[in-house]
């Protein structure tokens, strides 16, 4: 295969069958991602790091396996992009920080265990936002990630390395992990689709945890079936993480092209409030894409989700003070040198972490505080309660939520960088689903006046799976354009 | 009893003591949980808290855990995980996993061998942490060149025990966690050994003028490790205390250090210096909620716990042990030396001789007594008590038994040279005496009793210790007879 984009460009599952069939090989599918990856890279930095020997090696292996017969995995020979905070055995995972400079893990992350299992190569580890704290992947030691619409733009973030690769042509497939919307929306702002799974469903072993109770790895893909279908290969139970449910992966593929005829679909008052005229919409002529596709789609307004992002940055900092604290300099990453053990801890933390990552253990540790911890951590526990009885009241009476993935369109770089709030604004409209463990997706759907693209965002039930992607899969037959190859 | 206190004033103390199960594995992950191996040989990233490993629960500690609070009465409940926050480099995560508002094991009893009783408050579960070493300037952390941690220890699983501050004097406290060992190596959760850390005390004691019912300011002595250390540092704290008020002073509630070598308390940190753990539910792990049948199936589990055993030893005494007995018998049962006691009394041993014999020989190496054969045991006791050995020879066969773990008795005589007192060798012996000592035989004929003893003596010196008391006894009335 030639290294043009055409051929990068190509669905994983085409690529996997092909290579599985033999009709091409692993190694041609990934010199020509390599060879996208050498000309682009430099104008996006996506990646932290690329892994060309360590891929050409998994791929040739991939290759030797279907010569000799044996059987490959379905996704064969398919190049993946990493967020560089899922752990990759012996091989540099920074979560984007200079406090893990130079630590190799000694494992693999779960993901990445069942993503070789499948015969995907691992082509590199994403850049993001420092421990995924962020909303524009501009909080990484290593510089920002440009989108690939306009480098003058941000990705989105805090997974916005695996966005803007998988639109770049980098790869068919990303993994990222969303914690208040760090998939969907840089899958918005990068005009891919990216999805967070219900809370459990994918093993977070191996990913290094932000803010465990809302912590979720999940999918990029150019299309919704691929998205489906990684979600397949890297889900179901894990006995190494208590929190993962039992059973298998989620059968996300189970109901794609069955239409959303008869479908509930709640238009979601909170989830536009806020949202620029241009990305409403295209939000609502999602909406009337899926009524003329049979579903009924109602107005609904659920008050609850307007105080989930006071609550999440309350929750997330505090599960992220406690998280990041083994960052001490004793074991692995960065030590700054010192008379004694406290004042080493101090020297090497303050030099280690950016201001984000400062801010929110700050913010954490606060909100943890004696005397404090009933009126911030205790209040924001009542108010995910809360945002979770309020979704359970509004799926009695819908199948499925729509509204937009973030309020805008990617914004330019820096020019949120000084604004914490405005940039906590982002996630505004994906937070809910992490505070009730819910999946939901990101879905390319025509761009705003910028030219720049537009994501729609399905929310569905825990456990949806499947009807939130026969859902998306409806709304990326009905896109008003072809799909923007950046 | 203090010593030193006098009746003016009364300790009020409570103590937590943290015990290590004895498990396989470690609390989060499947590390082996040994004492004294090699420094970090024994982790993994979990228990090394690396970036992105997770904890999962070990069921073998959870059912240890339910095993103690069975043991101690108290109600098992479903419970929940915590994080306690605060950094040490012996702490991989630099947050410790615990048991919070809602421990597995709350509101139990232990009665001590004196009859008094201490409520539990809670017994829950949480991980070790590694241990640090300082290295130069004698191991003084201020001092020290640089410190080494080893994280074996880090995740080994733990039950806290906490009292109710319901001990009144240093020997009660020690009486208590004499018993409360006693308890856990009797439900198999721990080894008991203080002397390897598997047992570690903090002791939380306060003074008050006697007969007054408000609780005075306390203060926490932490990390004690041995019976003595305990009395002598709630002794020496209360003394303090005791001396600062009569001074006119106040108590400041503060953690304490007790230095071993100095015989003193001093201050660790103050109440204003004391971490604010920032205590929250750990999102690693679920709730844990043991059902009915869970319960019962480890309750079922445990064996007898040392007061019943020391009822069951007691009652082999026709009109109960004697004071001297009782002490005997309660170190046997903390020994856990009862069923090797049992197995001679169940052979016909009288029970008087079997505790002698237990308590006085056997428990000068407990390892060794533990690891010995009962059937030995039992059968060289039997030798004893029907005379076919003395005391000096059973004790003598009783060593060699030790050292190998068990054998013959009877072989292992015969390898000592018991074999040659047979009766007919004794007979002579006794004769000789007998002649040699002509106005003591005329006395002892006559029933004067004190010539036993004078005879019985002197075939012991003739033999070396190695004749049979009642057997010489037998030959001289023999010989007596008309």
């Amino acid at each position: 295969m030639s290294a043009d984009g055409r051929s990068a460009r190509r669905t994983a599952a085409d690529i996997a069958s092909a290579v599985a069939a033999g009709e091409e090989s692993a190694a041609a599918v990934l010199d020509a991602h390599l060879a996208v990856i050498e000309s682009r890279e430099p104008d996006l930095h996506a990646f932290v790091s690329v892994l060309g020997d360590e891929a050409r090696e998994r791929a040739a292996a991939i290759d030797r396996s279907v010569a000799a017969g044996e059987p490959v995995g379905p996704l064969a020979g398919v190049p993946v992009a990493l967020k560089d905070n899922l752990c990759t055995l012996g091989l540099a995972t920074t979560c984007s920080s200079k406090i893990l400079e130079g630590w190799r893990p000694p494992y693999d992350a779960t993901v990445v265990r069942r993503l070789a299992d499948a015969g995907a190569v691992i082509i590199g580890k994403t850049n993001m936002d420092e421990f995924a704290m962020g909303s524009s992947t501009e909080n990484s030691s290593s510089g920002p990630t440009r989108n690939p619409h306009d480098t003058a733009k941000v990705p989105g973030g805090s997974s916005g390395g695996s966005a803007a690769a998988v639109a770049a042509g980098f790869a068919p497939l990303g993994l990222g992990s969303d914690t208040g919307g760090s998939i969907r929306q840089p899958a918005a702002f990068c005009g891919v689709v990216g999805m967070k799974p219900t809370y459990g469903a994918v093993s977070r072993y191996g990913l290094v945890a932000f803010a465990s109770s809302l912590d979720q790895i999940g999918p990029f893909a150019t299309t919704v079936a691929d998205a489906a279908l990684l979600l397949e290969v890297i889900g179901g139970h894990d006995p190494a993480d208590s929190t993962s449910l039992d059973g298998p992966a989620p059968a996300a593929r189970s109901r794609l092209g069955e239409g959303v005829d008869g479908l509930r679909v709640g238009l979601c008052a909170q989830l536009l409030t806020g949202a620029a005229p241009d990305v409403a919409a295209r939000v609502h002529e999602a909406a009337e894409a899926l009524a003329v596709a049979g579903a009924r789609v109602e107005e609904v307004s659920i008050p609850e989700f307007d105080y989930g992002l006071s609550a999440y940055y309350l929750l997330a900092p505090a599960e992220a003070s406690s998280n990041l604290a083994r960052y001490d300099g004793v074991r692995y990453g960065l030590r700054v040198d010192a008379p004694d053990a406290a004042a080493m801890n101090r020297a090497t933390r303050t030099a280690g972490f950016g201001a984000e990552v400062k801010r929110r253990i700050m913010l954490g540790t606060y909100a943890l505080s004696a005397g404090y911890y009933d009126a911030y951590y205790g209040q924001a526990q009542r108010v995910r309660t809360l945002v979770v009885e309020a979704f359970a009241r509004a799926y009695a009476d819908h199948d499925v939520l729509l509204g937009a993935t973030a309020p805008t369109t990617a914004f330019a770089i820096g020019s949120k960088a000084d604004d914490p709030l405005a940039m906590y604004l982002s996630d505004l409209f994906t937070i809910p689903s992490n505070l009730a463990g819910h999946p939901a997706i990101s879905v390319p759907f025509g761009t705003g006046d910028d030219g720049l693209p537009v994501g729609v965002q399905v929310l569905a039930p825990a456990l949806a799976e499947p009807l939130l992607f026969a859902v998306a899969a409806a709304l990326e037959v009905a896109t008003p354009q072809e799909e923007t190859v950046p | 009893m203090s010593t030193t206190l006098g009746d003016d004033w009364e300790m009020v103390i409570g103590l937590e003591v943290h015990c290590e199960l004895l498990t396989a594995t470690k609390l989060f992950c499947g590390c082996r949980n040994a004492f004294g191996d090699e420094p970090n040989t024994n982790v993994c990233p979990v228990c090394l808290g690396l970036p992105g490993s997770l904890p999962v629960l070990n069921t073998g500690a959870v059912e240890r855990a339910m095993a103690i609070g069975t043991a101690l009465g108290c109600e098992i409940r479903p419970s929940s995980f915590h994080r306690k926050n605060y950094f040490y480099p012996d702490q991989p995560k630099d947050y410790q996993i615990s048991q919070y508002d809602e421990p597995i094991n709350t509101g139990g009893r232990l009665e001590l061998p004196d009859g008094s009783v201490v409520g539990i408050t809670r017994a829950h579960l949480e991980e070790d942490t590694g241990k640090t070493l300082h290295v130069g300037e004698g191991g003084r952390i201020h001092a020290a060149d640089h410190s080494l941690v080893d994280y074996n220890r880090a995740g080994v699983p733990l039950v806290e025990i906490v009292s109710e501050p319901e001990i009144r004097t240093a020997a009660q406290a020690r009486a208590y966690v004499a018993e409360l060992r006693a308890v856990l190596v009797a439900t198999g959760a721990s080894d008991g050994r203080m002397e390897e850390g598997s047992m570690r005390v903090d002791a939380n004691v306060s003074v008050r003028p006697a007969g007054n019912e408000v609780m005075g300011t306390r203060c926490e002595i932490k990390n004690l490790n041995s019976l003595r250390s305990l009395t002598r540092a709630i002794e020496y704290e209360a003394d303090r205390q005791v001396a600062l008020l009569d001074a006119g002073g106040t108590i400041d509630q503060e953690t304490r250090h007790w230095d071993e070598e100095a015989g003193r308390t001093s201050t660790m940190r103050s109440k204003e210096e004391a971490n604010d753990y920032r205590y929250f539910p750990e999102p690693d792990l679920v709730p844990l909620a043991p059902g009915a049948e869970w319960i019962e199936r480890v309750a079922a589990g445990i064996g007898p716990l040392p007061a019943e055993r020391r009822l069951a030893l007691a009652a082999l005494f026709d009109g109960g042990p004697t004071p001297a007995q009782r002490d005997q018998i309660l170190a046997v049962v903390d020994l856990g030396l009862d069923p090797l006691l049992r197995s001679a009394t169940d052979a016909g041993v009288p029970a008087t001789l079997a505790l002698a014999r237990t308590a006085n020989e056997v428990a000068t190496d407990t390892d060794a007594a533990l690891r010995l054969e009962r059937t030995s045991f039992a059968t060289l006791l039997g030798l004893e008590a029907n005379g076919t050995l003395s005391a000096t020879q059973t004790k003598a066969v009783l060593a060699v038994l030790l050292e190998r773990g068990g054998g013959d008795p009877g072989g292992i005589a015969a390898e000592l040279g018991f074999e040659s007192l047979s009766s007919g060798s004794l007979a002579a012996t006794v004769a000789d005496i007998v002649a040699a000592h002509p106005d003591e035989w005329a006395r002892f004929v006559e029933g004067d009793k004190k010539m036993t003893g004078f005879f019985v003596g002197a075939v012991m010196k003739a033999t070396g210790g190695n004749a049979n008391g009642k057997a010489v006894t037998a030959e001289l009335a023999r010989l007596a007879a008309p």
